[in-house]
C-alpha cells in the first residue's frame, strides 16, 4: 500500500535563487533595480560633481527673463521684450502649424500616387513608382534643403514686382509669389460677418445632418437620395447668400508692395513653405507604399462580391473596399504622422521658427542652458507622440474587427 | 575600478581621453597635442583649406599656444563647434581653449563661468546691402528682411538697434553664412548683418562686390577673444600671455622674420625679456625661456597674423582701424612683459 | 439525309485556314499603347499630363547636366568658360571628390584603408543576407568589426585584438557552462569578457598606437560619405542585440523589466533624433566621469544606437506577436525553459519574419545620419554646409554638390530596399 505524502520540504538554498522558478523572477527583477538604481545613482553623481566643477546649476529661471531676439513668423503676439518661455510658446505653435499643414498634404499626395500607382495607365504607374523610389531614398534633410534652395533660387524676389514694368506679376492681383514667401490676401472681419460665419458653420452641420437622414432612409426604405449635389448645395448657397444680405461683410486686404516688402495680406514665409513642401511630398512616398499596399490587401474576392450584388464601381470602393483598407491603412498613418511631427525639428535647416528652433536653438544658444533647454525640447515631442499614440490606441480598439 | 577599467579600454582604442583635470596646462603638456574649438568654417579667421589644414586668424593663435606650450605649433588638435556645442564643449573639458570669434559678455564671462583671457579681434556688427537698393544708413531700413545667422549675439543686437529706432524688419535666422550668403544674393532678404570683419570677407567672395555697400552704422561692440575655463588661473594666464606675447611682439617690432636675431642680440631689456633671453617670465609661466620666441617664430606677430590671414592684400581685405595698435591709434595694448 | 456529298460537291476544304493575324489595333505594340496608355479619355489625359511632366523635368535638366563642366578649379573659371549660359559645373566634384567621400582631415594616402574596409563589408555581409552560403562564411562576420576598425582607425593592433579575446574568452564560458544552465552561462560569459579585457587593458603598453604599423587616425578626421557609412553600419548592428533584449523585455511577464524596457523605447521613439544628437553634442558630456572626455563619434553612437535599438525592438516585438501562441506551448511541452525555448524556437522564427523591417529601419536609420551635420561633425551633408560652400572658390555651387550627394544615398537605400522586397518574396514562398 503507498500513501501519498507531501515531499519533504526542502530547507531554503541560496542556489534556489536562481534555479527556481518560484524565486527566480524575483531575483531578476531585484538584480535589474540594483543595476538600475546603480547607474541612476553613477550617472546622477557625475553629473552632480561636473556641474560642481563648472560652477554650473540646472535652473529654469532664464525662462522667464526677455528672450531679446525677434522671430519672424508668430502665431501669437511677440515681440523681443517678450519672455523666453513666450518664445517656445510660439515655437510651439509654429511646430504645430507646419506638422498639422504636412500631416494634410502629405495625405493627399500619398493618397494619389498610391492609387495611381495601381493605375492601369503603364506610365503614370511607373511615374508614381519613380516619385516614390527617389523620395523614399535620399535623406529628408537633404530635400529640405534643396527645396529651400529651389524656392530661393526659381522664384522672384519683391524687388522683380517694382517698377514700371515689373519682371514678375501678381497673380489675380492678389498673390505674391516671391522667395520670401507667398503673400495671400487676408480677410477682414466687417460688422455682421459673425452672422455670415454662423450661417456656414450651420450649413456644415446642415450637410452631415442630410446625409445622417438620406443614409437612414436607404437602410429603411431602399430610396437611395442624391448625396452630392445637394451637399454642395446646402455647404455653400446659405453662406453666399447671408454674406449678400448682411452687404458683403467680409472684405479681403490685398498684399501690395510696400518698401523693401509686401505689405498687407497674410504672409506665408519661404522656410515655411519649403519645410511644408518637403516634408509633405516625403511623407508622402511613404504614405503612398501604405496606400497601395491597404487597397492590395483587400482581396479580389470582396470587390466581385460586391459586384456581383450589383453595385457600381464607386459604391463598391466607397461601401466594400476602402472601409476594409483603412482599417490596415490607417495604423501606419498615423505613425506617418508622427514622424512628420518629429521631421518638423529639422526646421533649423531652413531657418523656420519651431520650437527646436526657439527653444533649443536660439534661446540654447543665447543662455547657455543646454540641460535645461533639451530636456524641455524632449519633454514637448513627448507629450506630443504619447498624445498621438494614445489616440492611435483608441483608433485601433474602435475598428477592431468585431468577432461575434 | 569599474568605470576606470571600461576608460581604460576606450582610451586604448582611442575613443575618450583623460583630460580636464583641475591642471590644464599638465593635461595639456602630458597629451601632447592642444584640443582647440574653432567655427565649423569661415574663411579668414578659422576654416580647413583644400587640404584639410586649418587656416585663419582664430587658428593661428591656437598655433601659436600649442608652439609656446608644447614646442610645436602643429602638435593643435582642432575641434569644429556650432554656436550651440561651443560652451558645453568648453565647460565639459573637451577642449583647453575657445578660440571662435566669441564676444566677450557679461553674462558668458559670470554667469556661464568661463574666463576671456584677452581680445584678439576688436570688431562690431554691421549691415550689407545691394547698391541698388539706394539705402545710405541703416535707419533707413523700415520694414526690411534682415539675413542673421544664428548662434551669435548678432541677433540680440539686431534686435536691440531696431527697437531703439523704432523701426520694424523681418528676422530671416540662417545656420551658416554660406547659405546666408545665398540668401542675401537671391534677393531673399534685403539686408545682411554679422561682424563688419565677416561682412567684408562675405562680400569679398561675391561675383561683382562692387553691387554691394557696407552701411555706415556699426550697432555693437564685439570684443572677440579666446577664453578657457573658470578656476584653472595658470592656464589661463599662459594663452593671455600668448596672445599678448604677440600683440607685444608687432610693438616692439618683432617679427617671425628677425626674432631670431633680435633675440641673440637686442639691447632692448624688454625684448630680451619677451624672448627669454633675461629674466624668469617662461618660468613664471611653467613653461621654458623660448615659449614666446617660438611663438612669434612659428606663426609671426600680431600684425603679421592680421596681414597673411585677414589683412589688405587677402581676399578678405580688413584694414587695421581698431585693431591697430595703441601707438597708431587703435585699442591693441599689450601690458608690459616684466 | 443531304444530298451533298464530298463527290457532288465542286470543292471542299480539307486543311483549316491558318489563322489571320489580328487587326493592327489588336495586337503588338498597338495594342499595348491602347491598353495601357490610352484605354479610356480620362487615362489619355493621364498620360499626355505624364509626358508633359517628364518632358518639363527632362528639358530643364538634361541640357544643365550634358553640358556641365569637369576640369576647372574654382567657380569662377566654370562662370567664365559658361559664359553666362547656364550649366552644371562639376569640377567641383572632381576638384574635391575625396573631402565629399572621406572628410577633409582622412590623409589622402590612406585611403584604401576605409575603401578595404568597405570592400570586406560585403564579404562580411553577404552570409548575414543570403541564407546560402555556407554558415562557415559567419565566422569572418565575426571577425569583420575588429578588421574595420584597425584598418579604419589605425593604431596598436593590441585594442582589437584584446576586444576579441575578451569575446572569444566569455564565448568559451558561456559554451561551456550554457548547458547547466542559461543564467549562468551568460553572466559567466560576461565575466570572463570583462576579465580579459580589464588584463589587456593593463597589458598593452602606454603608447602603443604611436609605433603601430597602421598609423592612428583620431576619429575627428573622419568626415564625408565613410562618415554616414560608418555610422550606419556600426550602429544598426550594435542596436541589433539591444533591440532583442528590449523586445524580449517587453514581452516579459516580470512587471519591473517589463516597465524599464517600455519607458526606454517609448521615451526614444517619442522625440525626434535631432534632439538625442542635441544630447549626444550638448549634455552627454556632464555624464561621464569628470576626469574625462569622450569623443563626439563616441557619443554619437551611442545616442544613435540607443534610437535605433528602440525601432528595431518594436520590429521585432512585431515578429515575437505574430507567432502563433502554439509554437510557445510546444517549448512548454518539450520541456525547454525560458531561456531555451527563445534561443531555440522562438527567436529564429521571430528574428526571420523580423528581417524585411529590420532592413527597413536600417534604410531609414542610414538616412537620418545626415542629421550628425547640425552638430558640426562633416558627414557629407555637413562638409557641403560647411567647408566646400564656405570655401572661397565654391562658393555658390550648390546643386552639383546636393545632386552628388542625392546619387550616393540613392545609390545605397534602393539597393538595400530591393535586397528588403527579394527577401520578403522569398520568405513569404517559404511559408506557402
Amino acid at each position: 500500500m503507498t500513501t501519498l505524502t507531501d515531499p519533504p520540504k526542502e530547507s531554503f538554498k541560496l542556489s534556489m535563487l536562481l534555479n527556481d522558478t518560484r524565486y527566480r523572477s524575483l531575483t531578476m527583477q531585484a538584480i535589474a533595480a540594483l543595476l538600475l538604481a546603480l547607474a541612476i545613482v553613477y550617472l546622477g553623481n557625475n553629473l552632480i560633481q561636473n556641474l560642481r566643477a563648472a560652477g554650473l546649476n540646472i535652473s529654469y529661471g532664464f525662462l522667464g527673463s526677455a528672450s531679446n531676439y525677434d522671430i519672424n513668423q508668430t502665431l501669437i503676439e511677440y515681440s523681443s521684450r517678450s519672455t523666453h518661455l513666450r518664445a517656445a510658446v510660439v515655437g510651439i505653435l509654429n511646430t504645430l502649424l507646419v506638422a498639422l499643414l504636412a500631416c494634410a498634404t502629405a495625405t493627399v499626395f500619398g493618397v494619389i500616387a498610391g492609387v495611381l500607382r495601381l493605375s492601369p495607365n503603364w506610365l503614370v504607374r511607373k511615374l508614381m513608382a519613380v516619385y516614390v523610389e527617389i523620395f523614399r531614398n535620399i535623406p529628408v534633410l537633404i530635400w529640405i534643403i534643396i527645396i529651400f534652395t529651389v524656392m530661393t533660387a526659381s522664384m522672384p524676389a519683391p524687388s522683380a514686382f517694382r517698377g514700371e514694368d515689373p519682371a514678375s506679376s501678381m497673380l489675380f492681383g492678389a498673390f505674391a509669389f516671391t522667395n520670401r514667401g507667398v503673400y495671400v490676401p487676408a480677410p477682414v472681419w466687417g460688422a455682421g460677418s459673425m452672422v455670415v460665419v454662423a450661417v456656414f458653420v450651420l450649413s456644415i452641420i446642415g450637410v452631415f445632418a442630410y446625409r445622417r437622414y438620406a443614409t437612414k432612409l436607404l437602410y429603411d426604405t431602399g430610396k437611395l437620395l442624391p448625396m452630392f449635389w445637394p451637399s454642395v448645395g446646402i455647404f455653400l448657397l446659405p453662406a453666399i447668400l447671408a454674406f449678400f444680405i448682411m452687404g458683403s461683410p467680409i472684405g479681403l486686404d490685398y498684399p501690395e508692395l510696400k518698401g523693401f516688402n509686401f505689405g498687407g495680406g497674410i504672409k506665408i514665409g519661404a522656410p515655411l513653405i519649403a519645410l511644408w513642401f518637403a516634408l509633405s511630398i516625403y511623407t508622402g512616398a511613404f504614405i503612398a507604399e501604405n496606400v497601395r499596399a491597404g487597397i492590395q490587401a483587400v482581396s479580389k474576392g470582396q470587390t466581385e462580391a460586391a459586384a456581383a450584388l450589383g453595385l457600381r464601381p464607386g459604391r463598391v470602393m466607397n461601401l466594400v473596399v476602402l472601409p476594409q483598407a483603412l482599417r490596415v491603412i490607417i495604423p501606419p498613418l498615423i505613425s506617418q504622422y508622427l514622424n512628420i511631427t518629429k521631421n518638423s525639428s529639422l526646421a533649423i535647416a531652413v531657418g523656420y521658427a519651431d520650437v527646436t528652433a526657439t527653444l533649443g536653438g536660439i534661446t540654447l544658444n543665447q543662455t547657455g542652458r543646454a540641460i535645461e533647454c533639451v530636456l524641455l525640447l524632449m519633454l514637448f515631442y513627448l507629450t506630443i507622440s504619447l498624445l498621438i499614440s494614445a489616440f492611435m490606441n483608441v483608433y485601433n480598439n474602435a475598428a477592431k474587427l468585431k468577432e461575434r | 575600478m569599474n568605470k576606470s577599467m571600461i576608460f581604460g579600454a576606450l582610451t586604448v582604442a582611442g575613443l575618450a581621453a583623460g583630460a580636464a583635470g583641475a591642471a590644464t596646462l599638465d593635461d595639456v603638456k602630458a597629451r601632447g597635442t592642444l584640443n582647440c574649438g574653432v567655427t565649423t568654417g569661415l574663411i579668414g579667421f578659422a576654416a580647413p583649406d583644400a587640404n584639410g589644414e586649418w587656416k585663419g586668424f582664430d587658428v593661428a593663435v591656437c598655433r601659436a599656444v600649442a608652439a609656446a606650450v608644447l614646442g610645436d605649433a602643429t602638435a593643435v588638435e582642432f575641434v569644429p563647434t556650432t554656436g550651440k556645442t561651443r560652451f558645453t564643449a568648453l565647460a565639459s573639458g573637451e577642449i583647453d581653449v575657445l578660440a571662435r570669434n566669441t564676444t566677450w559678455t557679461f553674462s558668458r564671462d559670470v554667469d556661464l563661468k568661463f574666463d576671456f583671457i584677452g581680445v584678439n579681434y576688436y570688431d562690431g556688427q554691421g549691415f550689407m546691402v545691394p547698391k541698388a537698393l539706394g539705402v545710405s544708413s541703416a535707419k533707413d531700413l523700415d520694414g526690411a528682411t534682415v539675413c542673421i545667422q544664428t548662434g551669435t549675439t548678432t541677433e540680440l543686437n539686431l534686435a536691440d538697434f531696431f527697437r531703439v529706432n523704432n523701426i520694424s524688419y523681418e528676422p530671416v535666422p540662417i545656420e551658416t553664412n554660406a547659405e546666408a550668403q545665398q540668401q542675401y544674393l537671391a534677393g531673399a532678404c534685403d539686408v545682411y548683418t554679422t561682424d563688419a570683419s565677416g561682412l567684408a570677407a562675405t562680400r569679398a567672395a561675391f561675383e561683382n562686390p562692387g553691387d554691394h555697400v557696407l552701411l555706415p552704422e556699426i550697432v555693437s561692440k564685439e570684443p572677440l577673444g579666446p577664453l578657457v575655463r573658470h578656476g584653472d588661473s595658470e592656464w589661463g594666464d599662459v594663452v593671455r600671455w600668448t596672445l599678448n606675447a604677440l600683440i607685444a611682439a608687432e610693438e616692439l617690432g618683432v617679427s617671425s622674420a628677425n626674432v631670431g636675431e633680435m633675440a641673440s642680440s637686442t639691447n632692448n631689456p624688454e625684448i630680451a625679456r619677451l624672448l627669454g633671453t633675461e629674466g624668469e617670465l617662461g618660468a613664471m609661466l611653467g613653461l621654458d625661456a623660448d615659449w614666446a620666441k617660438r611663438a612669434i617664430e612659428t606663426q609671426g606677430n600680431y600684425g603679421e597674423i592680421f596681414a597673411t590671414n585677414i589683412g589688405e592684400d587677402t581676399p578678405i581685405g580688413l584694414a587695421r582701424g581698431l585693431n591697430a595698435q595703441w601707438t597708431d591709434g587703435g585699442l591693441l595694448y599689450s601690458p608690459p612683459f616684466r | 439525309m443531304s444530298d451533298t456529298h464530298a463527290q457532288s460537291v465542286a470543292f471542299v476544304r480539307e486543311t483549316a485556314i491558318p489563322p489571320a493575324a489580328p487587326p493592327s489595333t489588336a495586337a503588338g505594340p498597338v495594342k499595348w499603347v491602347r491598353d495601357n496608355l490610352f484605354p479610356t479619355w480620362a487615362n489619355a489625359l493621364l498620360t499626355v499630363a505624364a509626358l508633359y511632366v517628364i518632358w518639363l523635368v527632362l528639358s530643364s535638366t538634361l541640357p544643365w547636366i550634358l553640358g556641365g563642366i569637369w576640369n576647372t578649379n574654382s567657380l569662377a573659371a566654370c562662370r567664365e568658360i559658361l559664359d553666362g549660359r547656364s550649366a552644371a559645373c562639376f569640377s567641383v566634384l572632381t576638384e574635391r571628390w575625396h573631402q565629399l567621400l572621406y572628410g577633409f582631415k582622412y590623409p589622402s594616402e590612406l585611403y584604401w584603408r576605409p575603401n578595404l574596409a568597405l570592400l570586406l563589408l560585403f564579404f562580411a555581409a553577404a552570409p548575414v543576407l543570403f541564407f546560402d552560403l555556407p554558415r562557415k562564411l559567419l565566422i569572418f562576420t565575426g571577425l569583420y568589426p575588429f578588421i574595420a576598425y584597425w584598418l579604419i582607425w589605425g593604431g596598436t593592433i593590441l585594442a582589437p585584438l584584446v576586444a576579441l579575446a575578451g569575446f572569444i574568452a566569455g564565448y568559451l564560458v558561456y559554451a561551456r557552462l550554457v548547458k547547466a544552465s542559461f543564467a549562468k552561462g551568460f553572466l559567466g560569459g560576461i565575466a570572463a569578457a570583462v576579465i580579459v579585457w580589464g588584463i589587456g587593458g593593463y597589458l598593452i603598453p602606454e603608447g602603443a598606437s604611436d609605433r603601430a604599423m597602421l598609423e592612428a587616425i583620431p576619429s575627428r578626421d573622419l568626415g564625408g560619405f565613410m562618415l554616414n557609412l560608418m555610422l550606419g553600419v556600426t550602429c544598426v548592428s550594435l542596436s541589433l542585440p539591444i533591440g532583442i533584449a528590449l523586445a524580449l523585455g517587453r514581452q516579459s511577464h516580470l512587471p519591473l523589466i517589463k516597465g524599464i524596457c517600455v519607458v526606454f523605447i517609448e521615451f526614444i521613439r517619442g522625440v525626434p533624433l535631432i534632439t538625442l544628437l542635441f544630447v549626444a553634442s550638448v549634455m552627454l558630456a556632464y555624464f561621464f566621469p569628470p576626469e574625462s572626455t569622450v569623443d563626439l563619434f563616441l557619443r554619437v553612437v551611442i545616442m544613435i544606437t540607443m534610437f535605433s535599438s528602440a525601432y528595431i525592438a518594436e520590429v521585432i516585438r512585431g515578429g515575437l506577436a505574430a507567432l502563433p501562441k502554439g509554437q510557445n506551448e510546444a517549448a512548454d511541452s518539450l520541456g525547454l525553459d525560458y531561456a531555451q525555448a527563445i534561443r531555440l524556437i522562438i527567436l529564429p522564427q521571430a528574428l526571420k519574419i523580423s528581417i524585411p523591417g529590420i532592413v527597413n529601419i536600417a534604410v531609414g536609420l542610414f538616412k537620418d545620419t545626415t542629421l550628425v551635420s547640425v552638430i558640426s561633425l562633416f558627414d557629407i551633408v555637413g562638409m557641403i554646409r560647411g567647408p566646400i560652400l564656405a570655401s572661397t572658390d565654391w562658393n555658390g555651387v550648390y546643386w552639383e554638390l546636393l545632386m552628388f550627394a542625392s546619387v550616393l544615398f540613392f545609390v545605397v537605400c534602393y539597393g538595400i530596399s530591393q535586397y528588403s522586397q527579394w527577401l520578403e518574396r522569398r520568405l513569404a514562398t517559404d511559408h506557402r
